[in-house]
């Protein structure tokens, strides 16, 4: 399926997964090259850890619950999501409460690809090459006030296009949130693509959130609304089981989820885990934003 | 042939090869890499799953014994729930190697801290129990009585089994519940099986 692209984005910045490689070859190169110059050894490994994960398992094995709970049911049932045209509505405390259209939301911006590990709380873990717009980018066009002190997210209602909302198992609409300077965070995106390509309707078309150092649930996907707050919203998981689930649901090793430890974590594909970094591996980037709170009461 | 001939002869191979079908497909799914994208857990829902269908199965032989009156299909009884611990054994042995790294530590601090976990221990524990004092030296060791007493602790070890599947859910339990139903109908079945108690019990066969 092809979507039409904004303007601004012209074919040749659209990746494909062969180019994407043969880029990615060529930089761990580079990196190893440049690693042992400058006897940096540790360069050259981060740029392998950060190897994705492949088209395929990054398609099929999802959890999205408004197409059925299986892992695999995501990408068998998605086919019924219609994702242009697509709307989001945008309100609370901002200058211009609106509705877009979503190529207007993004119109004049430059999507940007990031390869960001992805940490599902039920303990299992990809790398995905995402494309997507800084949320803070967006966010700075709105104009928020300044009760705008969270920012909700809302996945579309529809049990038509998403048969698996005929099931109560969630509270639907799903829904999250993040603190404003999270959202502001350059690590967020608003993701509409996955190795330069439309993002599949299994993964959350047309657009998802991306919070690399959180929670998978945190990635709210197929989006219809963002909302300016001065409140915490109540996520849709914390409302399910809030022993089990918060709000922040930032990585923590140290923090175990009631049922299972999240010391570690098991790559897609893999027979052994691994050990799971603090903020998924981006705390020099974000730990700041949490300093001084209690992380265990705070999960 | 006699019952017992046909018992020997025909149930018991069909059963070794359906109770060693399901260890085949893994085997051959783990080796050709057909399983799901997360393996390990794949292999353990898949082990647990087989372990608990195998449980009811042998919950229903003697039910099935009175209903039918074939009193020799005790003699199969054994060997089914024999299968059942075995794969709640490789159930246990996937979790403890790929997901402890055979750190008993680890195991003795998820037991006490777990509840799902030390439910599903217990159950494996019960299993063990029952499988070491399965043999007919056993239940001549043990008396009768004693050893019935013993392996009534097998509907506990079910119960506990699908309370382990239950807790292990995120939030879709629609698949343990609908276990939990046929454990009920076999519970079921068995007690006005019991009630009725039509069928004279055989020599040697001991109702459980």
């Amino acid at each position: 399926m092809l979507i039409r692209r904004s303007p601004d984005i012209p074919a040749s910045d659209i990746t494909d997964e062969r180019l994407f490689w043969s880029r990615r070859e060529w930089l761990a190169a580079a990196g190893m090259g440049l690693a042992g110059a400058m006897a940096f050894p540790r360069l050259g490994r981060a740029q392998e850890a950060l190897k994705p994960d492949s088209w395929d398992v990054i398609t099929s094995y999802n959890n999205f619950y408004e197409f059925g709970t299986g892992k695999d049911e995501p990408k068998e049932n998605a086919h019924t999501l219609k994702p242009r045209p697509w709307s989001i509505a945008v309100e609370g405390d901002i200058k211009k409460p609106a509705t877009y259209a979503i190529d207007d939301l993004f119109k004049g911006m430059k999507p940007e690809e990031r390869v960001y590990r992805h940490r599902c709380v039920e303990a299992w873990s990809m790398v995905a090459p995402w494309l997507g717009y800084p949320l803070r980018d967006v966010i700075k066009r709105l104009e928020p006030g300044t009760r705008a002190k969270y920012v909700e997210f809302v996945t579309l209602l529809d049990p038509v296009q998403m048969p698996g909302q005929r099931r109560d198992v969630l509270d639907w609409p799903y829904v999250e949130g993040l603190r404003m300077d999270e959202a502001m965070h350059p690590l967020t995106l608003l993701t509409v693509g996955i190795y330069g390509k439309p993002i599949p309707n299994q993964n959350g078309a047309p657009v998802r959130l991306t919070v690399p150092w959180k929670y998978g649930f945190k990635s709210i996907k197929s989006i219809v609304k963002i909302r300016f707050v001065e409140k915490q919203p109540l996520n849709t998981w914390q409302l399910a089981a809030p022993n089990e689930y918060g709000f922040y649901a930032n990585v923590n090793p140290n923090v175990d989820h009631p049922r299972w430890s999240q010391a570690k974590e098991r790559p897609l594909g893999q027979l052994f885990k691994k050990p799971t970094l603090m903020f998924n591996g981006y705390a020099d980037q974000v730990a700041s934003m949490y300093s001084g709170m209690d992380l265990r009461a705070n999960f | 042939m006699t019952e017992a001939q046909v018992i020997r002869r025909v149930v018991k191979p069909i059963l070794w090869v359906a109770g060693l079908a399901p260890l085949a497909w893994q085997v051959y799914a783990f080796l050709t890499g057909h399983l799901e994208a997360e393996p390990v857990k794949g292999m353990e829902h898949f082990t647990g799953r087989t372990a608990i269908i195998i449980l009811f199965m042998a919950l229903s032989v003697t039910p099935l014994r009175r209903l039918t009156g074939i009193g020799g299909l005790v003699k199969v009884r054994r060997l089914i729930g024999l299968f059942a611990f075995f794969y709640a054994l490789i159930h246990f042995s996937i979790f403890l190697v790929f997901d402890l790294e055979l750190s008993f530590g680890t195991l003795a601090g998820e037991i006490v801290k777990r509840p799902w976990i030390t439910v599903g221990f217990s159950a494996l524990f019960i299993l063990l129990i029952l499988a070491v004092t399965s043999p007919q030296a056993m239940v001549r060791r043990l008396g009768g009585k004693r050893w019935q007493a013993i392996h009534r602790l097998v509907y506990l070890a079910a119960i506990l089994g699908i309370v382990h599947f239950l807790w292990s859910q995120k939030k879709d339990i629609r698949l343990p519940l609908m276990y939990a139903a046929v454990l009920g109908a076999i519970f079921a079945v068995r007690i006005a099986v019991a009630r009725r108690a039509t069928v004279p019990r055989t020599r040697g066969a001991r109702a459980g």
